[in-house]
């Protein structure tokens, strides 16, 4: 068997620009949102010091093995989905390990983690965990609907499974990307992106002053450190994903970085604007709104 | 195990204060076994705490403090009157997030408690328990003269005077009530304890534990919880 060591440097080089571009990106967001309240803000390394902070703390207790795997799913379901995930459109090296049929496996790798955690920390025994838990899983669940409707409606669009060939079909001008070519699924796609990121009309997973963070309640320490090394990572792949799906992919690390921010920018400037949905009007706006819009975009095919 | 079972007359008096739930009861297992359950001794652990040696390289313990440092989360707890104190200090006019302090919600994610002001009995037993679930290095802010030497409840039958009797303190805000001026140059002193690897009273609390413990016993009455909460 060869191994391509230039490939895998590559993919570690990745994962770690990735990981720190999210972890910026989060305290760019962060600032954003104290000066809508009128604040100055945390300062813009604050995201690293507090996960050298967790990573240092001194004592830690555990609830059992599960509660250990918890994290370490969830971390694997981010770095899975970075590994089968076309970074930069036209290059062997920074296409990780993409292949035919990937864009399955990565919707696949989403639930992953979340399985993971949701037995993590059911295992802490934290009455708000199981809250956060039930919460999490059903909103999920419909957000998975729309979604899934969007990328069947890709799939047929461009008689492809794979992330790399959608990307291939939306180069050549602002007006092949999927966002033009088929509106319904990318706007069915964006709408349960919000979802996804858990921001404010849909922070009901973690709630911090209604469930004190939900499923993470029980979590310290180094729990916590690679829990929140994972959503850095995983902020920015899902924000990738839907570049590659909707928005034309990158070629460039530049490209990359304008667009996941936009794409993220669009679930916090929502998040800005609206107060949090109970867990009901959640899961019945998911059946609605996105819904339609992604039985639309099947239907226009 | 027979000799460490208490007597019927010390279990009376015991479980006169205790929650049901901690009460002896009999269970039934899966094959329809009926066993007993004293909850305080198989529901909880037992084992005492540890003392947690600083790392033994200076330079990365150095670091490492300027983290912790830099990254304070505080207990969203409010005990007394100075609990009004906090939400100024989050919002635009003092903004403390400038430095690094955030708020968390768990006891196990933070590791600052704030405690505002006079602290009655009945919380006391609730800040114990919640110093305790925080890990290993944790601080303790004192805001206000009431956690000094009780303020103006001095001779209240329900407030405790001294909060060092019961909790190990790192710093102290004297004021009545401190403004969120001194609230934010206390965590500047705090921060200065730390990078100077001066505040260890996580570990004084575990050398020290039968004398805390022996505190907290003389004051909280109904003391239906393990000794060391984890």
């Amino acid at each position: 068997m060869n191994i391509d060591f230039t490939k895998l440097f590559f993919t570690f080089l990745g994962l770690m620009i990735v990981l720190n571009w999210g972890l910026l990106m989060s305290a760019i967001m962060r600032k954003i949102g104290a000066r809508v309240a009128g604040r100055y803000g945390i300062p813009w390394f604050q995201p690293w010091v507090d996960l050298i902070k967790n990573y240092a703390v001194r004592s830690q207790i555990t609830h059992g093995i599960m509660f250990y795997l918890g994290p370490v799913f969830r971390l694997s379901g981010g770095v899975g989905l970075f590994l089968f995930m076309p970074i930069l459109f036209g290059s062997n090296l920074w296409s990780n390990f993409s292949f035919q049929g990937d864009l399955i496996l990565i919707l696949y790798f989403q639930f992953f983690g979340m399985l993971g955690m949701a037995l993590g920390a059911g295992e802490g025994g934290q009455p708000h965990s199981f809250i956060g838990i039930s919460r999490g899983l059903s909103q999920f669940t419909t957000i998975e609907v729309p979604m899934t409707l969007a990328v069947i409606s890709l799939a047929v669009q461009y008689h492809t499974l794979s992330i790399s060939e959608i990307v291939a079909a939306q180069q050549g001008g602002i007006m092949n990307w999927t966002m033009f070519t088929n509106p319904f699924a990318t706007a069915a796609a964006m709408l349960s992106l919000l979802g996804a990121f858990g921001h404010s009309p849909f922070d009901l997973v973690k709630a911090p002053n209604e469930i004190p963070i939900g499923p993470p309640t029980e979590y310290h320490g180094t729990f916590l450190g690679v829990l929140r090394t994972n959503a850095a990572i995983l902020h920015v792949v899902e924000t990738v994903l839907f570049m590659n799906l909707f928005f034309g992919g990158a070629s460039n690390w530049f490209e990359l970085i304008i667009k996941s921010f936009l794409i993220y920018f669009w679930s916090v400037f929502v998040g800005m604007v609206f107060p949090r949905f109970r867990i009901e009007q959640s899961v019945v706006w998911f059946l609605k709104v996105p819904l339609i819009l992604g039985i639309i975009a099947i239907l226009l095919l | 195990m027979t000799d460490e079972k208490l007597n019927n007359e010390q279990m009376e008096s015991v479980s006169r204060f205790f929650a049901p739930e901690n009460e002896l009861k009999k269970v039934e297992t899966p094959d329809g076994q009926i066993i007993e359950v004293n909850p305080l001794q198989d529901y909880f652990s037992e084992a005492r705490p540890k003392v947690h040696e600083p790392n033994s390289s200076k330079i990365i313990e150095k670091f490492l403090n300027w983290a912790r440092a830099e990254s304070l989360w505080v207990l969203g707890f409010g005990t007394g009157c100075g609990s009004i104190e906090i939400p100024p200090l989050l919002t635009p006019r003092f903004d403390a997030f400038r430095y690094g302090v955030q708020m968390r919600p768990t006891p196990r994610q933070s590791n600052v408690i704030i405690i505002s002001g006079y602290l009655a009995v009945k919380t006391l037993k609730r800040v114990v328990r919640s110093y305790e679930q925080m890990q290993n290095p944790k601080y303790v802010i004192a805001l206000g003269s009431c956690t000094i030497n009780g303020g103006m409840y001095f001779d209240s039958y329900n407030t405790i005077n001294r909060l060092d009797h019961y909790i190990p303190v790192d710093v102290y805000i004297a004021g009545c009530m401190p403004r969120p001026e001194a609230l934010l140059a206390g965590f500047g002193k705090l921060k200065e304890l730390i990078k100077d690897g001066k505040a260890e009273n996580a570990n004084k609390y575990v050398e020290n534990f039968d004398w805390y413990k022996a505190n907290q016993k003389k004051i909280i009455k109904d003391w239906n919880m393990p000794d060391y909460n984890w």
